[in-house]
């Protein structure tokens, strides 16, 4: 049985089913548009709710791939999958061809551009920041404003691109919530002598763990939490962040001024996965993420026999939900050849 | 055990069924969106007349819905109706319609017309 | 034979009609103020007459507008309106050139061939009666494309047509009688003796060779006759009514009378002049972007004339002004829609025919009882003295680039200047005009002026399109206002800013307040060009998309609002541009939603382009420069 599986996209979900792939004996080729593997995972600091380092996962993962089975091509992306007599040909932006018989599509997320939420600053104001940025901050060990200050009042502002019709998304991003309480942490370990504030509508701590670690940031660190969306955010004289939101559980707007602020962004189906479900006839949901065949017992399946999804592609997903989901992308892919005999 | 203890407190509890709900129902049925709010605060936050006055179309939208509505005509009345809101607001409410058909209904409530 | 019985129904109809007429535009001058009384005096022997015969001529019957706009329609509407107007005229000479008398009553020419069906007798006969049917010929061509565009509009080049009303079905059936009975009837007479020219002539003659034509003439002239009746009489109570009425509007348009802000006989006239065209509905972006008919300006003005419940109509229109910029008969229907907003209730009237044909005579409104004012609970405004005030607006506070922009334009150019909405201002006041609360806005347009007033500036530079048109138009402050893209245009023509070019290609969506409602589009398009690739679109100046953010709909949902953007967005990026640019920060926002393509204001575009001298660099950038302008904030 040496079957050819193609596998799109070489972040979490890409290259854990790609491992699951090799141990069922497939040979795997996976297709990776960055230079190097490993997706978002790349630009994290600590993972959530354990707060686990994500360079431990990473190795995991890289051990993981590093096989004979396996080939990686990086700076490659995929632009068409086609199927041409129960076999797939995926053409790359290289416009190179190459044949296999099953697709496992990982091509994952694309955080939401802050810029479209004009009212929040960003790339208006020094030190409105999103998430993924201040991760690299505490990466590199270089939590400070853009004039070297070291922030002293930090908001995180929940929803960033989520659950907001003004942007086309009604759906939750799920881990943003969980991410601010994390981050908020963070800043208090790194500044201790710093006010944290979120602004959230919900909190939505639905993940083994997470409401701990909201109760813990409350207990141990202090972070304040208050009920309401940002309206807006202006820069003051001083260069502070100006923010209007209504404190809904007073009933007053609240006026509040800071040294940071933290876009919690959400997550959209990403570029690429775009273009790829456009050239190759994958069907897309309302969220525009790919599509299951069906919410229960299909969401690793489309609307093409052969093609399977994993990970973010399909919905927003958490780390542990994305591995699980790259495992049984690859049963069904294995049960597609049983039943292909 | 009618009143399930709550007659202790008569000023301090909303008692939804006694409430005179016909605002809510007015707008309901003339604005659908009316429904999709979810307590956000986006509206209030970016208000300009709340930037200076008590005005928080959250909490008008809210209080029509429950019955409590004998003080919103104060408040719907300092709308300027500059729209920041509905640019705002995330779920998409016509909130101007909810002022605009919040004060109709309170006129014809008044005139026995509704 | 000088005399038929068939003739009275058409004789009762014309005297009515021409009674009718005389008597409603007596009382609508009765009823004009007096300025306006005096207008048309002046119009009467000046100018204005001379122009409004052209005009007519032009208009009412030739239709010029309506041919520019569908050539189809164009036709239709001319080949009834001038056809008729030369059939009478013709018909007229031939009774009394041919005719047994002279001066003869009109219905000798309508039933000329009756009362001489005789052949040509001689060569200028022969052409004449030629002539006629030609124009019978002509009309009916018209006719047929009515009758095809009420069955299917999209025949006729027309999207939808507009709904008609019992009435107005009897009315057009009569109207569409009357052509046909003619042809029969002159048909079956000159099948009878013999003569008729081309079309008459062998109509009859082949209906004669199986029919007894000499019978059956006499029934059609009586249908023909019924017909134009009760046409006539039926009227007043029909769109029709345009016929007539449009004339007066054209002269009255023409000495120089204009609707303002009160109803009254112009208001009146107006909407008796429109004739259900539907041009309106066709440039409405609520009907071919997201499906609505039925609120357009045909329907409205329809409603206002029989009396129908209009409350939900007049709410729901983006007040974008393109049906206005199409009307083929000039009726100014955004003080209309405006008017309407104001006196918004709905009084269900008898609707006894009586009362429909002598409408009471349009009283003043009764004087509203004094209201204590509603935003007396905003503080005292502070102003700092400038030459130049920035009042961003409310939206452009969603839209921090454009406030940011606007300001490093201001540094820039060196301009004395103060941001007196920077902390969030108060309502420019049109949001409340366009939904009929005049009184409240009057509230803040007063404040508003009072803070203006105080800063001593001899100009008012907004960003908003919104704010720019009630400053323009309803605040009296004796002060240059601009838009920030007039405002830019003139630092650049006045060498105060130094601007780049970038090569990049943009697109301009023209914001309707701004184009349309206040006539500013070339500024704009000067500073874009000044700056960037000005790409053409489909719909440029006044045939400009409402991107659908409009404040002044408050019935449409926001689907319905993405469904107009999407469309709008789509004809403005046909080209691909890098930009797509506007000059308001509604349209920004609405439009930033629903597109790939980067939408940005002219502003942010301009700030990008500055040439910013060396040593001003460095100066903005050091903390002195910052020191002092927190110490001028806090001295304030």
């Amino acid at each position: 049985m040496n079957k050819e599986v193609i596998v799109i996209g070489a972040g979490a979900a890409g290259m854990e089913s790609a491992g699951q792939l090799a141990n069922e004996g497939f040979s795997v080729k996976i297709f990776e548009k960055d230079e190097s593997p490993g997706g978002h995972l790349k630009g994290w600091y600590h993972l959530f709710p354990n707060r686990r380092d994500s360079v431990e996962v990473m190795d995991y993962l890289l051990d993981v791939i590093d096989r004979k089975e396996i080939e990686l091509l990086t700076n490659t992306t995929v632009t068409k999958v086609s199927k041409k007599d129960g076999k797939f040909v995926v053409t790359t932006t290289q416009n190179k061809e190459y044949n296999a018989d099953a697709i496992i599509v990982t091509t994952g997320f694309d955080l939401f551009r802050s810029e479209r939420k004009e009212e929040y600053g960003y790339g208006i104001y020094d030190n409105v920041i999103t998430s993924a940025e201040l991760e690299k901050m505490f990466r590199n060990g270089n939590l400070r404003c853009t004039d070297g200050r070291i922030p002293q009042k930090v908001g995180f502002i929940h929803c960033v691109g989520s659950r907001d019709e003004k942007v086309g998304n009604f759906y939750c991003s799920k881990l943003c919530c969980v991410s601010a309480v994390k981050q908020a942490i963070e800043i208090r370990e790194h500044v201790p002598e710093s006010n944290v504030f979120c602004f959230y509508m919900d909190i939505r701590m639905g993940g083994s763990g997470y409401e701990e670690l909201y109760r813990e940031s409350q207990q141990k660190y202090g972070v304040n939490y208050i009920r309401g969306k940002v309206s807006e955010v202006a820069e003051n004289y001083e260069g502070k962040l100006v923010l209007k939101v209504e404190d809904t559980l007073v009933g007053k707007p609240l006026k509040m001024e800071f040294d940071m602020l933290v876009l919690m962004v959400g997550m959209e189906m990403s570029e690429s996965g775009k273009e790829l479900a456009v050239n190759s006839g994958l069907l897309t949901g309302e969220n525009r993420f790919f599509a299951p065949a069906d919410h229960h017992f299909g969401s690793n399946k489309g609307n093409v026999d052969g093609i399977f999804y994993a990970g973010a592609c399909t919905a927003t997903m958490n780390l542990t939900e994305t591995l699980a989901h790259a495992r049984s992308a690859v049963d069904d892919v294995v049960d597609y050849f049983r039943r292909k005999k | 055990m009618s009143d399930f203890g709550y007659v202790l407190l008569k000023n301090r509890h909303i008692d939804y069924e006694a409430n005179d709900k016909r605002i809510a129902e007015y707008i309901y049925a003339r604005e659908p969106s009316f429904g999709y709010c979810m307590e956000c605060g986006c509206c209030a936050g970016t208000c300009t007349s709340g930037n200076f006055t008590h005005l928080s179309l959250r909490e008008i939208n809210i209080l029509i819905k429950r019955g409590e509505t004998s003080t919103i005509k104060e408040q719907i009345d300092k709308c300027m109706l500059c729209g920041k809101c509905t640019l705002v607001c995330p779920r998409g409410v016509n909130t101007r319609n909810i002022i605009i058909l919040a004060g109709e209904a309170i006129q014809k409530l008044e005139a026995n017309e509704l | 034979m000088n005399f038929e019985l068939f003739v009275i129904p058409f004789n009762i109809g014309l005297y009515f009609i021409i009674f009718y007429v005389v008597y409603r535009s007596v009382v609508w001058f009765l009823d004009l103020s007096r300025q306006d009384k005096l207008r048309l005096q002046r119009g009467f022997f000046g100018r204005a007459f001379w122009q409004s015969i052209k005009e007519i001529f032009s208009e009412s019957l030739l239709h010029r507008k309506i041919w520019k706009t569908n050539a189809r329609l164009g036709y239709m509407h001319t080949s009834l309106a001038f056809g008729w107007f030369l059939l009478i005229i013709f018909g007229t000479i031939e009774a009394d050139l041919f005719g047994t008398s002279h001066l003869n009553p009109p219905y000798k020419a309508i039933f000329f061939k009756y009362f001489h069906p005789e052949p040509a007798r001689s060569g200028i006969e022969v052409a004449y009666a030629f002539l006629m049917d030609l124009i019978l010929a002509y009309i009916l061509s018209g006719l047929f494309l009515a009758v095809l565009k009420r069955f299917s509009s999209k025949s006729v080049g027309m999207k939808k047509t507009t709904k008609l009303l019992t009435l107005d079905k009897v009315a057009l059936t009569s109207l569409w009688l009357v052509f046909p009975s003619r042809l029969l009837a002159e048909s079956f007479t000159s099948g009878a003796y013999g003569s008729g020219s081309f079309l008459t002539g062998s109509l009859g003659n082949a209906l004669a060779s199986f029919l007894p034509a000499e019978q059956l003439a006499y029934p059609f002239w009586w249908l023909y006759s019924l017909s134009l009746g009760t046409f006539f009489i039926l009227l007043p109570l029909t769109r029709y009514m345009h016929i007539p009425i449009e004339l007066f509007l054209i002269f009255a348009r023409n000495s120089g009378i204009k609707t303002g802000d009160q109803k009254g006989s112009y208001t009146d006239i107006q909407i008796y002049s429109c004739s259900s065209c539907g041009i309106c509905i066709d440039a409405c972006q609520l009907s071919f972007s997201a499906g609505i008919n039925n609120i357009q300006t045909a329907y409205l003005l329809k409603g206002i004339r029989e009396n129908i419940d209009v409350t939900d109509i007049v709410p729901n229109c983006l007040m974008c002004g393109r049906c206005e910029a199409k009307c083929p008969v000039g009726i100014e229907i955004m003080p209309i829609r405006m008017i309407q907003r104001r006196e918004n209730i709905y009084l269900p009237s008898e609707r006894k025919l009586l009362k429909r044909y002598f409408p009471d005579r349009k009283k003043s409104p009764a004087p509203k009882p004094p209201v204590p004012p509603s935003y007396s609970w905003i503080p005292e405004g502070r102003s700092e003295k400038a030459k130049v005030i920035y009042f961003a607006g409310c939206m452009s506070h969603l839209t921090p680039t454009i406030k940011k922009s606007m300001l490093s334009i201001f540094e820039a150019a060196g301009v004395d200047y103060t941001f007196v909405d920077e902390e969030g201002g108060v309502c420019c006041g049109r949001p409340l005009m366009l939904s009929g609360q005049t009184k409240k806005a009057r509230e803040l347009i007063s404040y508003n002026s009072k803070l203006f007033y105080e800063t001593g500036a001899d100009m008012l530079v907004t960003s908003c399109p919104i704010c720019y048109k009630v400053f323009k138009e309803s605040y009296k402050l004796g002060i240059d206002i601009m838009h920030h893209t007039q405002y830019i245009k003139k630092l650049i023509n006045d060498d105060a800013l130094k601007l780049n070019f970038m090569h990049k290609t943009v697109s301009y969506h023209s914001p309707c307040d701004l184009g349309r409602g206040s006539g500013v589009y070339d500024e704009p398009k000067y500073v874009l060009s000044y700056v960037a690739r000005l790409q053409e679109t489909e719909f440029e100046d006044e045939n400009s998309l409402c991107c659908g953010g409009s404040l002044a709909n408050t019935k449409i949902d926001n689907p319905t609002r993405a469904l107009i953007a999407k469309d709008a967005a789509r004809e403005l990026t046909k080209n691909r541009p890098d930009y797509l640019v506007t000059a308001c920060p509604l349209c920004k926002k609405t439009f930033g939603a629903v597109t790939e393509t980067d939408v940005v204001d002219i502003s942010e575009l301009v700030a990008q382009v500055i040439v910013v001298p060396q040593a001003k660099r460095l100066m903005s950038n050091s903390p002195i420069m910052r020191k002092k302008k927190v110490t001028v904030k806090n001295n304030c």
